[in-house]
C-alpha cells in the first residue's frame, strides 16, 4: 500500500514466544503492517510510522519498533533525510506533502531562556493556599476609562458620585491562560473536536474551530468555542458567525506561512461536508489569500463587516503566521478594529504542510511575540488589543515564557492531541489516523472515546494551570497581569547579543 | 399598531447623506426590529457606505439604494433583495448565504466570492475575480449573471453554482469577445457560461471547454428570461440571449490537483 | 526591607523639617546607610506658583555647562525666576552630585498644558542631558535626598530650616539595585511624592505599561515607576482616586465576582484597562500631593493629600495614627511615638485598602 524504495525508516518486531497470535495488531494497525499468515504474524516494516498503536493495544507486550539502523553512508551534508526525499520526489514529480510542526533542528529560544524566583527581598507566595488569580480577558480594551460624576441625594446630603461612563467593548473571559488552537473538523475527527470542546468547557477555556465550520453536536459548547473564517468561507454563515463567542479571521498558519490549505475530497465525508456546507467528496480548497483582502486595508474592511454582520458583539481575532515583518502586520491589525492578534510560530503544527514550507518558512514564536508586544507598545496600542501566541508551544513553562515576553495567552494544538492519544507520527493528512484523530473512518473514529478523550485534555490544562501558578508564586506575583510583558524576570542562557535584543532579555547573571 | 401606539411600517425612507456605515447599519436593523411586516427599506443618498445588508436573515425584504455603496454589499446576508441604482464597490454579495442582489450598473472586484447561495444579476461589467470561489451545497446554488464582460480570473477556485456572461452592452447589443484571461483558474465544480467564442488560451488551469448542450441552454434560459425582466430588455433581445452559442467552461476534473503532492511518509 | 513615615497636618500648621529627620531615624534600623530621603510640602511659600526643580548635577569642574543647557531646555517654554545650588553643610557625606535648584514659570501660553509639559521637560533633561537628574519638579514642595544615613542627609541638607504643612521620608534599604542618590526616595514627578517599602515584583510590566504613555524609567529602581502611574491614572486619565488606587492594589476576582452589578462593572472594567498598572509584591507606600484629587462618594475638592495603602495580601507593615489635626503613617510605631509620644488612635490599616487624608477646609 506504500510502497517505498529507500530502507524502512522502523523496524517492527514481533517475539513469538510472547505473541498468542490474536491478531489484534492486525486490526489495529490502519497502515497495513501486519498480517496473519497460517501460524505467525508477518510485518511490513516499510509501512510502519512508529505511531505505536499496535504497541499499545497488544496484550502481550510482544511488539518492539525500533530504528532500523540499516547503514547510509555518512555524509554531513547528504544526510539520509535528503537523499530519501530526492528519491521520492524524482519518482513522483511531486511536492513532498508533510504533517506536524518544522521537523528541522533549528533553535528552540525557549529552551534557552530561564525563569526568576523570589529569595528574600519579596517572599514567594504559596497558590495553594493563598490568591492566585489567572484569569485573563481577550478582546479589546480602552486606552483609560472615563467616569462621570452624578450628583445623588444620601442622607439629605447631595454628593457626587462617580459613575463609569466607558463602556468596553465584548471580550472573552479565561480561568487560564491556556486556548485548544484551531484544528478544523475535517482535519481532525468529530471525536477529538467532542473531546475538546467538552475540556474547554470544564477547564473555563476556549477551543477554535478551525476553518471546518461547527459540527451541530457541538452546539451546546458553543459559548466555549472560537468560530474561525479562512479564505475558504467553508461553513459560515451568519448562524455560525452568532453561535460562537468569538470569531477569528485566518490568514495565515506558522506551519505553512503564505499558502492556503486543501482538505481532499476523500476525507470530505457526510458529515464534513454538512459542517462545511459543500458537496460530499468534493476538494476544501482554502486560495493562499482572503480574495477580498489583498491590503491592510482590506483585512480591516473584513474585520468591520463582520463586526457589522454580529452587530458589534462578537469579538474578532486575526491570526497571522509569524513571519519577518509580523509586528508590523500586527500594528496593522491591532489598530484595525481586531481585539485580538493570533501569532502562530514556525513551529506549530499541522495536519498538512508542503515540507518546504513546514521545514523552512517562518520564525521563532518567541522572536515573534517579543517583536509584536515592543511594537505594540512603541505605537501606544498594545494594552488596547490582546495577543494570543501560538505554534510549538509545549509545556506550563513555554506558556509562562510566552506571558513574559508579552502574550496575553496561548493556543496550543499538538500538545492537545498527544493528550489524545497522538504519538505525533506525521501522517495526518492519509486520513489514516490509528488513533481515531486525524481521520473520518468511522471505525477509526470510534477508537476514541470522548468521555476519555476530553479527561485527558482537561487534565492536561488542569496540571499546567497548576503548574503556571506555582511559578508565579514563586516568582512573588500573584495575578498573571503583572507578569504579561515582565520580561525582567526572564534571563537568556547560551544566546548571543543580537538574540538577547530580539528578545528584550538580559543574559542570566545580569 | 404596535403596542407603543407607532404604526407598523412597511416601507420605510433612510437618507443616508453624510451617514457613517455604523449608524446606517445599525438604523436599518432598529427598523427591521422595529417592523415586523416591513417590505422595503429605500436608502437615499449612499455614498460609500460598507456592509450595507450584512448578515441580514429576513426573506420578502427589499432594500432599495441609491447611490454608490460600499464594499461587501450583501455580505454574509441571507434572504433580503438590495436593488442598487448606482455601481458598487468591491465584492458585493462576499460569502452570500441566500437573497438576490440586482445591480442597476457594475460589480467592482471579486463579486460574488465565496457566495454560497442566492443569485447576483448586474446589468453592466465586473472587476477581477468574480465569482471567486462560489461553492454550492444542497439546496443552495449561487448564481452570478453579468450583463456585459468580466474581467480576468472570472470563477477562480470555483467550486459550485453557476456564473453567466451575458456579453451585450445596456441597449442589448454585442460587445465583441471577451477578452477575459485566466478564465476558471482552479475550478473544480459548477458551470461557467460565457457568450460567444472563448480561447482555451483564455482559460486558467484546470479549467476545460465542454461541449454546450440544449440542456444547457434549458437551464440558463430562466436566468436570461430574469435577467430580461429585471433590466427591461425588449423580446428581441431575450431571443437573441436565448438562441446564442455559448461557451460552457467546467472543471477538467473534480480533483484538478490530486496529483500534485507526494506523501513524505518515511 | 526599609522604613517609611510621613506626616500631614490637616490644618495645615507649618512644622519644622527636624521632626520628620527624628522619626525616620529611629527607623534607620530599616535602612542600610545608602539612602535616605525626604520631602516637604510648603516649604516654599516664597514661591508657591512657581515649579521647583531640584537636579542633581555631576559634581565636575565644568557642571556649569550643565546649568546652562538645562536653562536652555526650561527656556523653551518659560522662564527661570532663580536659581542656586541647594545650600548644605560641608563635611557630613561624600558629596557625588551637587544638588541645584530652579524656580520656574512658563510662558503664560501654556498654562493649560504646564503640567504635561513640565513631566516632558523632565523626561528631556533626565533621557537627554548627561549628568542631570531631575528628583523633584513639583509647586511649593521639595525633596531631598542622598547616599547616607537618615540624619547624615537631614544635616547635609539643613532640614530644620525648612517648615512644611507635610512630611515623608524614607530609609532605604537597597536590594536590587545599586545605591546611588537618585535612588534614593522619595520618588516625585510634578506633585506626586512617593515612599516605598518593598519590592514591585511587577516592575517590568509596569515599566513598559508606563513608557508606552512616554514615561522614561532613568532612576534605575522601582520605585519611579509608582510615582509615574499615580500622575498617569489620576492627573492624566483622571480616575476617582479611590479606583485609581484599585488599579494599582485590585480587588481579587472573588470578591468582584460577588459585588452588586454596577460596582462590579467598574471593578471588572478597572482590571481589563489597568493591568499593566498592578503593583503586584510586597509593598507598603505613603503618596503625597498637593493636587485636586475626586474622591469615590466625594466631590471634587482641590487639597493636600497623603495616601498610605499596602499590597492586596499585605506583605509589609504600615501604621496609622493620629493626634490632633496631626495624621501619622509609618512602618512602625515607635518611630511615630518618637516625635508624638501621646496619640489619640493607633491602627492598621486592611490590605490593599487605602488611607486618604485631606486638609480641612
Amino acid at each position: 500500500m506504500i510502497p517505498s524504495t529507500v530502507p524502512p525508516k522502523y523496524k517492527v518486531e514481533i517475539n513469538s514466544n510472547r505473541c498468542m497470535l490474536c491478531e489484534r495488531c492486525v486490526r489495529e494497525c490502519s497502515w497495513g503492517v501486519y498480517r496473519r499468515d497460517r501460524n505467525k504474524i508477518v510485518t511490513y516494516s516499510n509501512r510502519c510510522g512508529a505511531c505505536q498503536r499496535c504497541v499499545a493495544m497488544c496484550p502481550r507486550d510482544a511488539i518492539t519498533i525500533e530504528k532500523n539502523l540499516t547503514c547510509w553512508r555518512d555524509h554531513p551534508l547528504w544526510t539520509r533525510e535528503v537523499r530519501e526525499d530526492i528519491i521520492n520526489q524524482s519518482r513522483t514529480g511531486c511536492i513532498l506533502l508533510s504533517g506536524m510542526g518544522n521537523a528541522k533542528e533549528l533553535p528552540t529560544y525557549f529552551d534557552n531562556i530561564v525563569l526568576d524566583a523570589c529569595q528574600v527581598t519579596n517572599p514567594s507566595i504559596d497558590p495553594l493556599r493563598e490568591p492566585m488569580e489567572l484569569r485573563t480577558y481577550i478582546g479589546k480594551k480602552p486606552k483609560k476609562l472615563e467616569f462621570e460624576y452624578i450628583e445623588e441625594e444620601i442622607d439629605g446630603k447631595k454628593i457626587k458620585k462617580a459613575k463609569l461612563k466607558t463602556n468596553i467593548a465584548p471580550n472573552i473571559k479565561l480561568e487560564t491562560p491556556i486556548m485548544i488552537a484551531h484544528m478544523s473538523y475535517g482535519a481532525l475527527s468529530l471525536n477529538s473536536h467532542l473531546a475538546m470542546a467538552k475540556a474547554a468547557k470544564e477547564c473555563g477555556t476556549f477551543m477554535g474551530t478551525g476553518e471546518g465550520g461547527l459540527h451541530r453536536d457541538l452546539y451546546p459548547y458553543a459559548n466555549h468555542i472560537i468560530t474561525q473564517i479562512a479564505s475558504g468561507r467553508f461553513g459560515v454563515n451568519e448562524d455560525y458567525l452568532m453561535k460562537g463567542a468569538a470569531i477569528e479571521i485566518k490568514i495565515g498558519q506558522g506551519s505553512k506561512p503564505g499558502i492556503g490549505g486543501h482538505l481532499p475530497g476523500e476525507k470530505v465525508s457526510a458529515e464534513v461536508s454538512m459542517t462545511r456546507m459543500i458537496p460530499e467528496g468534493s476538494d476544501a480548497i482554502s486560495p493562499a489569500p482572503h480574495h477580498d483582502i489583498y491590503s491592510i486595508e482590506d483585512l480591516a474592511q473584513l474585520v468591520r463587516s463582520l463586526k457589522e454582520a454580529t452587530r458589534w458583539k462578537m469579538p474578532v481575532f486575526v491570526k497571522i503566521a509569524a513571519v519577518h515583518n509580523v509586528a508590523a502586520i500586527a500594528n496593522g491589525i491591532a489598530t484595525s478594529d481586531a481585539d485580538a492578534v493570533v501569532i502562530d510560530g514556525f513551529k506549530g503544527g499541522t495536519g498538512a504542510a508542503p515540507k518546504v514550507f513546514r521545514d523552512n518558512v517562518g520564525i521563532p514564536i518567541e522572536l515573534a511575540i517579543a517583536a509584536v508586544d515592543q511594537r505594540l507598545r512603541e505605537e501606544g496600542v498594545r494594552n488596547e488589543v490582546s495577543i494570543i501566541a501560538s505554534g510549538g508551544i509545549r509545556n506550563s513553562a513555554d506558556v509562562f515564557k510566552s506571558i513574559a515576553l508579552g502574550a496575553d495567552a496561548v493556543y496550543i494544538g499538538t500538545a492537545v492531541m498527544v493528550a489524545l492519544g497522538c504519538r505525533v507520527c506525521g501522517r495526518c493528512y492519509t486520513g489514516q489516523c490509528a488513533w481515531g484523530i486525524a481521520t473520518q473512518k468511522p471505525e477509526l473514529v470510534n477508537r476514541l472515546d470522548v468521555e476519555e478523550g476530553a479527561n485527558r485534555v482537561a487534565n492536561l490544562i488542569k496540571a499546567w494551570t497548576l503548574e503556571i501558578k506555582e511559578l508565579l508564586g514563586a516568582a512573588g506575583i500573584n495575578s498573571i497581569e503583572s507578569l504579561r510583558g515582565n520580561r525582567d524576570r526572564l534571563r537568556g542562557i547560551g544566546l548571543n547579543n543580537v538574540e538577547l535584543e530580539a528578545l528584550g532579555i538580559k543574559h542570566a547573571g545580569f | 399598531m404596535s403596542k407603543n401606539g407607532e404604526e407598523e411600517k412597511r416601507e420605510v425612507i433612510i437618507d443616508a447623506k453624510d451617514m457613517g456605515y455604523r449608524e446606517l447599519n445599525e438604523k436599518i436593523h432598529e427598523v427591521i426590529d422595529k417592523n415586523p411586516k416591513l417590505k422595503k427599506i429605500i436608502l437615499k443618498n449612499v455614498l460609500g457606505q460598507r456592509f450595507i445588508g450584512n448578515g441580514i436573515e429576513k426573506e420578502d425584504l427589499t432594500i432599495e439604494i441609491y447611490g454608490v455603496p460600499g464594499g461587501d454589499l450583501g455580505m454574509f446576508m441571507s434572504g433580503p433583495t438590495i436593488i442598487v441604482y448606482g455601481n458598487t464597490d468591491h465584492a458585493p454579495g462576499n460569502t452570500m448565504d441566500d437573497g438576490t442582489i440586482i445591480i442597476h450598473g457594475n460589480g467592482g472586484d471579486v463579486t460574488g466570492h465565496s457566495m454560497r447561495g442566492g443569485r447576483i444579476f448586474v446589468r453592466d461589467n465586473v472587476g477581477y475575480r468574480s465569482g471567486i470561489h462560489m461553492k454550492e451545497y444542497m439546496d443552495k446554488f449561487p448564481v452570478l449573471v453579468i450583463g456585459g464582460t468580466a474581467k480576468d480570473f472570472l470563477g477562480e477556485y470555483m467550486a459550485g453554482g453557476l456564473i453567466l456572461v451575458l456579453n451585450i452592452d445596456s441597449e442589448g447589443d454585442d460587445l465583441g469577445k471577451i477578452k477575459g484571461k485566466m478564465i476558471g483558474t482552479g475550478i473544480h465544480g459548477g458551470t461557467i457560461y460565457i457568450r460567444g467564442e472563448i480561447d482555451n488560451s483564455q482559460l486558467g488551469v484546470a479549467a476545460d471547454i465542454k461541449e454546450f448542450t440544449e440542456e444547457d441552454r434549458k437551464k440558463i434560459k430562466i436566468y436570461i428570461e430574469k435577467f430580461c425582466s429585471i433590466f427591461n430588455l425588449g423580446d428581441e433581445v431575450k431571443k437573441k440571449l436565448i438562441e446564442s452559442q455559448y461557451t460552457k467552461i467546467a472543471p477538467i476534473s473534480k480533483r484538478p490537483f490530486g496529483r500534485l503532492y507526494t506523501q513524505d511518509l518515511r | 526591607m526599609c522604613g517609611i513615615i510621613g506626616f500631614i497636618s490637616k490644618k495645615k500648621r507649618l512644622i519644622s523639617g527636624d521632626k520628620i529627620a527624628m522619626a525616620l531615624d529611629s527607623l534607620k534600623e530599616r535602612g542600610n546607610g545608602q539612602g535616605s530621603g525626604y520631602v516637604g510640602y510648603g516649604i516654599y511659600p516664597k514661591y508657591k506658583d512657581s515649579y521647583a526643580l531640584h537636579i542633581f548635577l555631576n559634581n565636575t569642574p565644568d557642571y556649569y555647562e550643565i546649568i546652562s543647557k538645562i536653562k536652555n531646555t526650561l527656556e523653551k517654554y518659560g522662564k527661570v525666576i532663580k536659581d542656586e545650588e541647594i545650600p548644605t553643610n560641608g563635611g557630613i557625606l561624600k558629596k557625588e552630585f551637587i544638588p541645584w535648584r530652579f524656580f520656574y514659570d512658563f510662558h503664560p501660553s501654556y498654562r493649560d498644558i504646564e503640567n504635561d509639559l513640565m513631566v516632558n521637560i523632565v523626561m528631556e533633561i533626565n533621557d537627554k542631558i548627561d549628568g542631570a537628574f531631575v528628583f523633584s519638579s513639583g509647586k511649593n514642595l521639595g525633596v531631598f535626598k542622598a547616599s547616607g544615613w537618615p540624619k547624615e542627609v537631614a544635616e547635609f541638607y539643613k532640614l530644620d530650616q525648612y517648615k512644611g504643612y507635610m512630611w515623608l521620608a524614607h530609609a532605604r534599604y537597597p536590594t536590587n539595585t545599586k545605591g546611588w542618590w537618585g535612588g534614593a526616595h522619595p520618588f516625585n514627578i510634578l506633585n506626586w511624592s512617593v515612599v516605598h517599602n518593598g519590592e514591585i515584583t511587577s516592575y517590568g510590566t509596569n515599566k513598559r505599561y508606563v513608557e508606552s504613555f512616554g514615561y522614561k524609567c532613568r532612576m534605575l529602581t522601582d520605585t519611579e515607576v509608582v510615582a509615574y502611574i499615580f500622575d498617569l491614572l489620576i492627573r492624566k486619565h483622571k480616575l476617582p482616586v479611590e479606583y485609581a488606587l484599585s488599579a494599582i492594589a485590585p480587588k481579587f476576582w472573588k470578591e468582584i465576582d460577588l459585588m452588586e452589578e454596577d460596582e462590579r462593572k467598574i471593578h471588572e472594567s478597572i482590571r481589563m484597562t489597568y493591568g499593566g498598572a498592578v503593583l503586584n509584591g510586597p509593598f507598603a507606600i505613603i503618596v503625597g500631593t498637593h493636587e485636586g484629587m475626586v474622591f469615590m462618594n466625594g466631590d471634587v475638592e482641590k487639597n493636600n493629600t497623603m495616601i498610605g495603602i499596602t499590597d492586596r495580601i499585605k506583605l509589609r507593615p504600615l501604621v496609622v495614627a493620629e493626634k490632633d489635626d496631626l495624621l501619622f503613617v509609618s512602618s512602625e510605631e515607635a518611630a511615630i511615638r518618637r516625635i508624638c509620644p501621646e496619640l489619640d488612635k493607633v491602627e492598621m490599616p486592611d490590605a490593599g485598602m487605602p488611607v486618604i487624608v485631606k486638609m480641612e477646609k
